[in-house]
């Protein structure tokens, strides 16, 4: 009898430790032979860039500019490790976290906070940037990326379909039917789990018994558990994935190992759950500091580096928080936009009569200037 | 009495059931250390022990179908769905499972399920949590719904429905969770019966009935139309499935006008179901056809246009006018 592994330390991928040493990996290492020291400090620009849009988002929302922020705050290897590694034209279907694999598709950071100001639904035209928009509903996109994988497939498409989601997703059905949907199919689809420990307050014990890396292969999914707060492992082990995915041999599993360094979101408080030793445990494996010594081992100035970074970060977030806080409200008819693809005739009705109703208020105004009571 | 907020409330109900009944456990996401999203179960978990407050993997179909499982051993499940638009993947569960089990086993497996549900919009959320979802499970034969508007009702309402040996789906309406009442602890669950409704504003004009978030909305409505002379009878409805039909038809017999109001859509809502009973019970009593005031016919819009999905004090009046025959937004179309 096979007994679940449980929750051991041993077999986490990596290739740059918490030390910023260079550690030799069989398996990665002929996939990030072409990583030079400048695509290095591509990587860390890219990680220190979001880490800047994460903390815009947090400030906005505490000024009251934005409803609520999900936080991706130590999750930054892991988001742009596997956003680098992917071809434009491969298709992400994201969680509501993935703030960092957006940034990859080039999304202006504005389109991805105005749907958390609750200006919109959706930042951006998903075929325009090969990239779903943010799905709420825990897990229920990995299903969609298998079958846009299938569709890949039955087209015969060279591309990936890639999805990313937490530990908590992997207790939903959905995640489950869609690892048996892809792997009966040999769809190349891309299973990224960012393992983060922590599904709101729960620890990521009660959501697995063994490593969340070890459910893919009763399925008959190969897969990998990395180092989540390398970047340099994510990338080596998404390459991995896609390549085979485009060479046909159907679909991958990544656990990235890493630490939701904030809260859930805005409106959760972590102090009432977690312990603090862990946060300081977690803060020693940060993904940006761990790059700036592994470059400073090559022979970069650190504070130069940092600076360079921070001139893209600091572009960014100054056109973001314009962008943001000059941001219209919507029309009171767009309430009835975009239901249907074609007239709708109970709806049609609403419409025009709340266009009276609304017109109600605008005569009085003129007439009264008051309300229309 | 104590004057506490309805959140609270119903962290009382949750508390005095748990010590009247061993069996009753409560299942559902964070709500054990956190106390719930809400804290509607705060220092439960602490008091009572992981067996009985149980904090569940993140999966609602598993919760729901584990509960029933639960049932059958002789418990009395308590389930905490976080939010209105998390629901659906339970429900298979919940239509197929917990609703059939009775009429499946011919009376011999019963399913005490309480199924609890923050609903409703109003508080800026992002999408999938602003939801009134409660005409798919009021349309369901075997499951009860409740809707309590006030923290009294949400403290005894809550202990009846976990008494109750029927799965009861229990709305919460989110946006008042924060508001306070008068709430007697000590009368246990002595009130009204579950499934009836409760006159809260006595009036001679119109009858106004509505639920959850919205009696409070429709008893601003009332004190408003006072103005204009308009004297409006709020009902709350509190029950869903049932609909205490007795109660409204005596009053819209009375007023010989009836308003319904809900956030939910309006094809095939409450309001349409209550139209029809009452137009049936009441047609010659009706001096107007019934009126309904409610959500468009639209997905939950994104928070900045959700002040023009739900229906307001505003609204309900021109709705109230409608029925009453007086000027209102529909006038320019009539004749």
């Amino acid at each position: 009898m096979s007994q679940p592994a449980g929750h051991r330390d041993e077999g986490l991928i990596q290739l740059i430790d918490p030390s910023g040493r260079r550690t030799p990996n069989e398996e990665l290492d002929p996939w990030v032979t072409d990583v030079d020291v400048d695509a290095l400090r591509g990587l860390h620009t890219d990680m220190v860039a979001i880490r800047r849009i994460d903390q815009e988002g947090t400030a906005l929302q505490r000024q009251g500019e934005l409803a609520l922020w999900p936080p991706l705050l130590g999750q930054e290897a892991a988001q742009i490790g596997a956003g680098r590694a992917l071809e434009d034209d491969d298709f992400i279907f994201p969680s509501y976290r993935e703030t960092g694999l957006a940034y990859c598709r080039g999304v202006d950071a504005e389109d991805t906070l105005r749907v958390w100001r609750g200006n919109a639904y959706s930042g951006w035209d998903p075929f325009g940037k090969n990239m779903a928009t943010p799905q709420i509903i825990i897990g229920a996109q990995t299903l969609h990326a298998a079958g846009y994988a299938m569709g890949i497939k039955y087209d015969g498409g060279s591309q990936a379909a890639i999805t990313f989601f937490g530990d908590g997703a992997t207790s939903q059905g959905d995640v489950n039917e869609a690892m048996v949907f892809a792997a009966s199919y040999q769809a190349p689809v891309v299973f990224f789990c960012q393992n983060n420990h922590w599904a709101i307050s729960e620890p990521v014990e009660l959501q697995s018994n063994t490593h969340i890396a070890d459910r893919p292969v009763g399925f008959g999914i190969p897969s990998l558990r990395v180092d989540g707060n390398d970047v340099l492992a994510c990338l080596a082990a998404t390459r991995i994935a896609l390549d085979r995915a485009r060479t046909g041999n159907g679909p991958t599993f990544i656990e990235a190992v890493t630490y939701r360094m904030g809260p859930h979101t805005t409106a959760d408080d972590p102090t009432r759950y977690r312990d603090a030793n862990e946060l300081d445990l977690w803060a020693a494996k940060d993904p940006i500091e761990r790059l700036e010594k592994h470059l400073a081992g090559l022979g970069l100035d650190t504070a130069e580096l940092q600076a360079g970074a921070a001139v893209v970060a600091d572009a960014v977030a100054e056109k973001l928080r314009k962008a943001i806080i000059g941001l219209q409200d919507p029309q009171p008819m767009d309430v009835f936009e975009n239901v249907y693809s074609q007239p709708h005739a109970t709806l049609d009705r609403q419409r025009e009569h709340y266009a009276l109703y609304q017109q109600q208020f605008a005569d009085a105004g003129s007439a009264t200037e008051g309300g229309a009571r | 009495m104590s004057a506490l907020t309805f959140g609270k409330a119903l962290n009382a109900g949750l508390r005095h059931s748990m010590e009247a009944d061993s069996k009753v456990v409560l299942m559902g996401e964070d709500i054990g250390k956190l106390g719930g999203v809400f804290r509607i179960t705060d220092g439960l978990q602490k008091d009572f022990g992981q067996h009985r407050v149980i904090d569940t993997p993140l999966a609602e179909s598993g919760i729901v179908g584990t509960a029933v499982g639960m049932a059958y051993r002789g418990f009395r499940p308590v389930v905490e769905i976080q939010f209105d638009g998390f629901v659906y993947p339970a429900f298979d569960q919940i239509v197929s499972q917990v609703a059939k089990l009775h009429y499946r086993t011919h009376g011999q497996v019963s399913m005490p399920l309480t199924i609890r549900i923050p609903f409703g919009g109003g508080i800026g959320s992002p999408e999938h949590h602003s939801e009134s979802p409660e005409a798919y499970f009021a349309h369901t034969a075997g499951l009860r719904v409740v809707s309590p508007s006030n923290p009294q009702d949400a403290y005894v309402m809550l202990q009846q429905a976990i008494a109750c040996n029927d799965p009861v789906v229990f709305f919460e309406p989110k946006r008042r969770y924060h508001e306070r009442g008068e709430v007697d602890l000590d009368g246990g669950m002595a009130g009204p019966d579950l499934g009836s409704a409760v006159i809260r504003r006595r009036g001679t004009d119109v009858t106004l009935v509505a639920y959850g978030a919205l009696v409070k909305t429709a008893l601003d409505a009332a004190t408003a139309a006072e103005d204009d002379g308009i004297s409006i009878e709020v009902i709350d409805l509190r029950s869903l499935s049932p609909v205490d039909y007795a109660t409204v038809e005596a009053s819209v017999k009375r007023t010989g006008r009836l308003v319904v109001t809900h956030e939910a859509a309006q094809t095939l809502g409450l309001g349409a179901e209550i139209a029809a009973s009452i137009t049936e019970r009441c047609f010659y009593h009706l001096e107007h056809a019934p009126v309904r005031v409610t959500g468009f016919d639209i997905p939950y819009p994104y928070s900045k246009l959700e002040m023009h999905h739900l229906p307001d004090l505003d609204r309900i009046l021109d709705g109230v006018d409608r029925a009453m025959d007086r000027p209102n937004s529909l006038s320019s179309l009539e004749g």
